[in-house]
C-alpha cells in the first residue's frame, strides 16, 4: 500500500504541494473570483426585484390613472345628459310658445270667420225676405189681381218666416 | 504488466517524482514535485479556468456562467441551510474545498490511459485528505475559540445532562470530536481509493482471463468488464459524493464553531 509505504519519505512533499496548490485555489479562485460570482448573481437578484417592484408601482399608477380618468369620464357624460336635458326643455318650451302663438292666430282667425259667416247668414236671411216678400207679391198680384202695399207684404212674410 | 499478465492494483497508488525533482528539500524536508503534485496543479489550474470563465459577470449568463453560478449557489445554499446567515463568509472556503476535491476526484477517472498519460488520484492519499481535513478542522477549532472563548468548552456537554455525567460525558464528547478530522480525511481516502482498486483488480481479471484462454474471457472476462462499466459510473457518483459529504460535514463543524448548540 504505498500510501503508508512511501508516506515516510513522500508525506513533505504531499504537505507541502497540497498547501501551495490548494493555497492558490483558495486565494485566486475562492477569494478572488467567487465571490465576484456572487456578487453578480445578487446584483441580478436585485435586479429582478427592482424590476417586479417597479412594474408593481406602475400598475398601480395605471390602475390610479384609469380610476381618475373614470371620474372624470362619468363626469363629463353627467355634464352632457345635463346640456342634453337643458336644450331639450328649452326646446319644448320654444315649441310650446310657438304654438300658443299660432293657437292665438288661429283663435283670431276663427272668430273672424266665425263673423262674417253670421254677417252672410244675416244678409242671406234679408235677400231670402226681400225674394219672398217679391214672390209674395206677384203671387198676390196675379192670383186675387190685388196691388199690395210693398210694407205690409214684407211685414206679413217678416211674421211667417219668424213664427213660420 | 499487462504484458505479464498481470496487475499490481496498489502500483497506481505509488508516487513518483517527476522532472528531475527527487533532491529538492526546504530545511531537510523533501519536496520533490511528484505526479500526485502535479494532478493537483491540473486540478487548482483547471478549477482556475473553469471559475475565471464563469466571471464575466453578464446580467444575463450564457452557459458557462451559469454553471459556475450553479456551484457558487450551491455552497452559499449548503451553508446558508448549516450555518445560517453567518456562513456567507465562508463560501470561498467550502467553494474552494468542495471545487478542488471534485475536480481532483473527477481527474482520477479520466480515461486518460488511453492517451498514454497516467491520472492520478491525490485525494486516495491520506497525506493529502489529512492535509485538507486538518485545514477544516484547524478553521473550526481557531472560529470556536475566537468566537466563544472558553466557553466553546460547553460543546462537549450537551444541553439536560445531569449534572453527575457531566465529566463522562465531557470526555465522550471530547474524543468524538478529536476523532472529527481522522474520520473526514479517512473517508475521502478510502471511497477514493477503493473505488480505484475495485477497477483495477476488475480490469485485472479482463486482462488476466483473456491472455488464458477464449473460454475463461467469456465467463469471468466479459461479466468483469461489464461490471467495470457499471462501476465507473458509480465511481462518478462516489466522486461527486465525497466531495459533497467533505463539505458538507466542514459546514456542519462550522456550525458548531458558530453557533455552539
Amino acid at each position: 500500500m504505498p500510501q503508508i509505504a512511501q508516506l515516510a519519505a513522500t508525506y513533505s512533499s504531499q504537505i507541502f504541494w497540497l498547501l501551495i496548490f490548494f493555497g492558490f485555489t483558495f486565494f485566486a479562485v475562492g477569494r478572488g473570483m467567487v465571490p465576484k460570482v456572487m456578487d453578480t448573481v445578487a446584483q441580478r437578484d436585485k435586479q429582478i426585484a427592482d424590476d417586479l417592484l417597479a412594474a408593481e408601482r406602475a400598475r398601480k399608477q395605471a390602475d390610479e390613472e384609469e380610476e381618475s380618468w373614470r371620474k372624470r369620464e362619468n363626469a363629463n357624460r353627467a355634464q352632457a345628459q345635463a346640456l342634453i336635458a337643458e336644450a331639450r326643455s328649452k326646446a319644448a318650451a320654444a315649441t310650446e310658445e310657438r304654438l300658443a302663438a299660432a293657437q292665438v292666430l288661429i283663435d283670431s282667425k276663427l272668430a273672424e270667420a266665425e263673423t262674417r259667416i253670421a254677417e252672410a247668414r244675416r244678409s242671406a236671411a234679408a235677400e231670402i225676405e226681400d225674394v219672398a216678400a217679391d214672390a209674395a207679391r206677384d203671387i198676390v198680384s196675379r192670383v186675387a189681381g190685388l196691388s199690395l202695399d210693398d210694407t205690409a207684404v214684407r211685414s206679413a212674410v217678416k211674421e211667417n218666416l219668424v213664427h213660420g | 504488466m499487462a504484458a505479464e499478465g498481470k496487475v499490481d492494483p496498489m502500483h497506481q497508488f505509488t508516487i513518483q517524482p517527476m522532472f528531475g525533482s527527487d533532491g529538492w528539500n526546504i530545511a531537510g524536508y523533501n519536496v520533490a514535485f511528484t505526479n500526485s503534485s502535479l494532478w493537483m496543479a491540473i486540478a487548482a489550474a483547471l478549477l482556475f479556468v473553469f471559475v475565471a470563465g464563469g466571471a464575466k459577470r453578464q446580467l444575463v449568463p450564457g452557459r458557462w456562467q451559469m454553471a459556475v453560478e450553479t456551484f457558487t449557489g450551491f455552497v452559499d445554499g449548503m451553508l446558508a441551510a448549516n450555518v445560517g446567515a453567518n456562513g456567507k463568509k465562508y463560501v470561498p472556503y467550502i467553494f474552494s474545498l468542495f471545487m478542488f476535491i471534485l475536480f481532483a476526484n473527477f481527474l482520477g477517472l479520466m480515461p486518460l490511459g488511453v492517451l498514454g498519460l497516467h491520472p492520478f488520484t491525490f485525494t486516495s492519499h491520506f497525506s493529502a485528505t489529512g492535509v485538507l481535513s486538518i485545514l477544516s478542522f484547524s478553521i473550526v477549532i481557531i472560529v470556536g475559540f475566537a468566537k466563544h472563548k472558553l466557553h466553546f468548552f460547553s460543546l462537549f456537554v450537551p444541553h439536560g445532562t445531569p449534572a453527575l455525567m457531566i465529566p463522562a460525558i465531557f470526555v465522550v464528547e471530547l474524543i468524538s470530536f478529536l476523532v472529527r478530522p481522522f474520520s473526514l480525511g479517512l473517508r475521502l481516502f478510502v471511497a477514493m481509493m477503493a473505488g480505484h482498486v475495485l477497477l483495477e483488480v476488475l480490469s485485472s481479471f479482463v486482462i488476466s482471463s483473456g491472455n488464458a484462454n477464449l473460454g475463461l474471457f467469456a465467463i469471468a472476462g466479459v461479466p468483469s468488464f461489464i461490471l467495470m462499466v457499471g462501476i465507473c459510473a458509480l465511481e462518478l457518483l462516489v466522486a461527486g459524493i465525497q466531495a459533497y459529504v467533505f463539505a458538507l460535514l466542514t459546514c456542519v463543524y462550522l456550525n458548531d464553531a458558530e453557533n455552539l448548540h
